[in-house]
């Protein structure tokens, strides 16, 4: 071995120190230049104006609760289709289904996946939207429930292969030891391995809905867009407009620098907050998770 | 195992009911969940033969290789196509060699250490950041504070960091899953740690990589939201010839003539969505492909 080996071998182990590092380094400047675009709103837009009703920036009215509440009712939406959907497809890739089968099923789900949303959206537009309209006899198809419907979808692949992977990795002996005992592989599946991968299932859920509340594209194409504070169940099959269709909706006409560009951007804080809060408890469930099943292993 | 965990399963296997009538609950039981499974996959099957059926008649030499005309309601998506193979390639350039680094470092490097637990929350929460918002963010450092404009390049950097974290941790676990004793015996026959990085492991995980590596790509080539603000163009009736030029992309270019075109040909609609969902689904064929093949011919 010589020198030059030894100095290359340094700079390409710092090399990848440094790449290593670039994550913490994305998520700071992520956060620093949404701060320095969006922190300027709420010095321009008092905050009882900001937490008000009404959405009509032309007229300087920037209250961001209706926004806000077409997120949460899209998204709540999509999380009743898409939670107990996407546990039984895991809990039937993972535990009941034939070993064929799963090598069919896992890379279709995998497909949906990697459906581009656009795809999706103009799907509803052009048929989901007409037939509900039809079907539950509404003025419009571009509503909430039309929107959670998608959402659901695509919060779906995260789910299935999120629980799965728990399932998967609940201790084979836990199943033995439930059938051994007389249970019926039914029964084992509901009073040990899904109380066995509890955490995961809910690291499932979260990431989900994580995914469904960052959604744009979808959304923007088949909710209808009207900036109306949803109340009530009614709500559901009206328009309504998330927080991210308005910033990819109303980014483009902006002046850069102007108060509507800042608001746009402190929506952008507020959801980049959200998926941290969801990310770093889902994320903090796996650590704990992992150490106890380090524990019970050893 | 530990005590606890093993009385806290004797008490809930004690509480199971034997009674005669618990195969038929199974039986209707699992039925229910093929149901549940079907409801997630048949429609799966449906979209993506539905968009074949509806798109194949739009396809032909000039909407493949022609210009839009009349207001993209004829003529070809050449530009869009383009856009969008530029657009990865774009990516490809920038997050591969970072997210390979980042996957060298966590497997073969990184101490267990509160830094490198930082560094997988980190990578986590880039995961889960929203399209939108990294959009917002390219807008903001690349296009208008590092002055690269709406452009190839600003969509492609965009795009890149949101990529990261897939190819991160798909290639961090195939590099893990490389046996330590390949480790052990390059490292005693005097190789160094990277020759045994470069030689040994990374050979060995390649395909493992270019899974992660082609499901990334995936990803971003079917985004419309990062590049929203940063490079993408609603009509452009030509090729882009700079990495500082705007362009056309396929996702964009679907989002624009499914909802802000008047009077557009839904064949063309769907034709476009056909070449989308080819371009995005032959990246995911191979990538599939890739991991069959490594899986049966694994040395290990």
């Amino acid at each position: 071995m010589n020198t030059s080996t030894t100095w290359s071998e340094y700079i390409i182990t710092r090399l990848i120190k440094v790449t290593g590092y670039s994550a913490i380094l994305f998520v700071v400047i992520i956060f620093y230049f949404l701060l320095n675009e969006g922190l300027p709103a709420l010095g321009e837009v008092p905050i009882n104006k900001l937490l008000s009703t009404r959405w009509y920036p032309i007229e300087n009215y920037f209250g961001i609760l209706p926004l806000i509440g077409g997120s949460i009712i899209v998204t709540l939406g999509a999380a009743l289709f898409a939670m107990p959907i996407g546990l039984g497809t895991a809990i039937f890739i993972a535990e009941i289904a034939p070993r064929w089968a799963r090598e069919i099923l896992k890379p279709l789900v995998e497909v949906l996946g990697g459906l581009p949303s656009v795809v999706l959206g103009f799907l509803g537009i052009l048929i989901l939207s007409p037939d509900l309209r039809r079907l539950l006899n509404l003025p419009t198809g571009l509503t909430a429930f039309t929107g959670s419907l998608l959402l659901g979808g695509i919060a779906l692949p995260t789910i299935v292969s999120v629980a799965e992977d728990a399932l998967d990795a609940v201790p084979r002996s836990y199943r033995d030891a439930a059938l051994a005992l007389g249970a019926t592989e039914w029964q084992t599946i509901w009073r040990v391995t899904l109380p066995a991968a509890r955490s995961g299932v809910l690291t499932a859920f979260m990431l989900g809905i994580g995914r469904a509340i960052g959604e744009t594209m979808t959304v923007m194409m088949v909710t209808g867009n009207a900036p109306v504070m949803p109340t009530g169940i009614s709500a559901f099959f009206s328009p309504v407009r998330t927080m991210t269709a308005t910033i990819a909706a109303e980014m483009g006409e902006v002046a850069n620098g102007s108060v509507h560009y800042h608001v746009l951007f402190l929506i952008g804080i507020t959801l980049f907050l959200i998926s941290l809060a969801i990310n770093i408890t889902a994320s903090t469930v796996v650590f704990r998770q992992r150490k106890r099943q380090e524990r019970i292993l050893s | 195992m530990s005590g606890i965990m093993n009385r806290k399963l004797a008490i809930k296997l004690k509480a199971i009911p034997l009674s005669p009538s618990r195969h038929l609950v199974q039986r209707m039981g699992f039925s229910l969940l093929t149901l549940v499974a079907m409801i997630t996959v048949v429609p799966i099957i449906l979209v993506v033969l539905y968009i074949i059926y509806q798109g194949w008649p739009a396809i032909s030499w000039t909407f493949i290789t022609g210009l839009p005309k009349d207001g993209m309601r004829a003529g070809g998506i050449l530009p869009a196509i383009i856009g969008t193979f530029y657009l990865t390639l774009g990516t490809a350039i920038f997050s591969v060699p970072i997210g390979l680094g980042a996957a060298i470092y966590l497997s073969e490097y990184a101490p267990e250490n509160r830094w490198t637990r930082m560094i997988r929350i980190a990578i986590i929460n880039l995961a889960g950041i929203p399209s939108v918002v990294y959009g917002l963010f390219g807008l903001g450092i690349f296009v208008l504070f590092l002055h690269f404009g709406t452009s190839i390049l600003s969509a492609s950097l965009t795009l890149s960091i949101m990529t990261l974290p897939v190819i991160i941790s798909t290639a961090e676990e195939a590099l893990r899953a490389v046996p330590q004793s390949f480790r052990v015996v390059s490292i005693s026959l005097g190789g160094t740690r990277w020759q045994t990085i470069w030689r040994i492991v990374l050979p060995q995980s390649l395909p493992g990589i270019l899974t992660g590596i082609i499901l990334g790509l995936e990803r971003a080539a079917g985004e419309t939201a990062p590049i929203l603000f940063t490079g993408a163009a609603f009509f452009l009736p030509r090729l882009p010839n700079s990495p500082l030029d705007a362009t056309m992309a396929l996702p964009y270019h679907l989002f624009v003539i499914s909802t802000q075109v008047p009077g557009m040909p839904v064949k063309i609609q769907y034709g476009t969505a056909l070449v989308l969902l080819v371009f995005v689904l032959s990246m995911n064929t191979i990538a599939t492909i890739i991991r069959s093949r490594a899986r049966a011919h694994r040395q290990w």
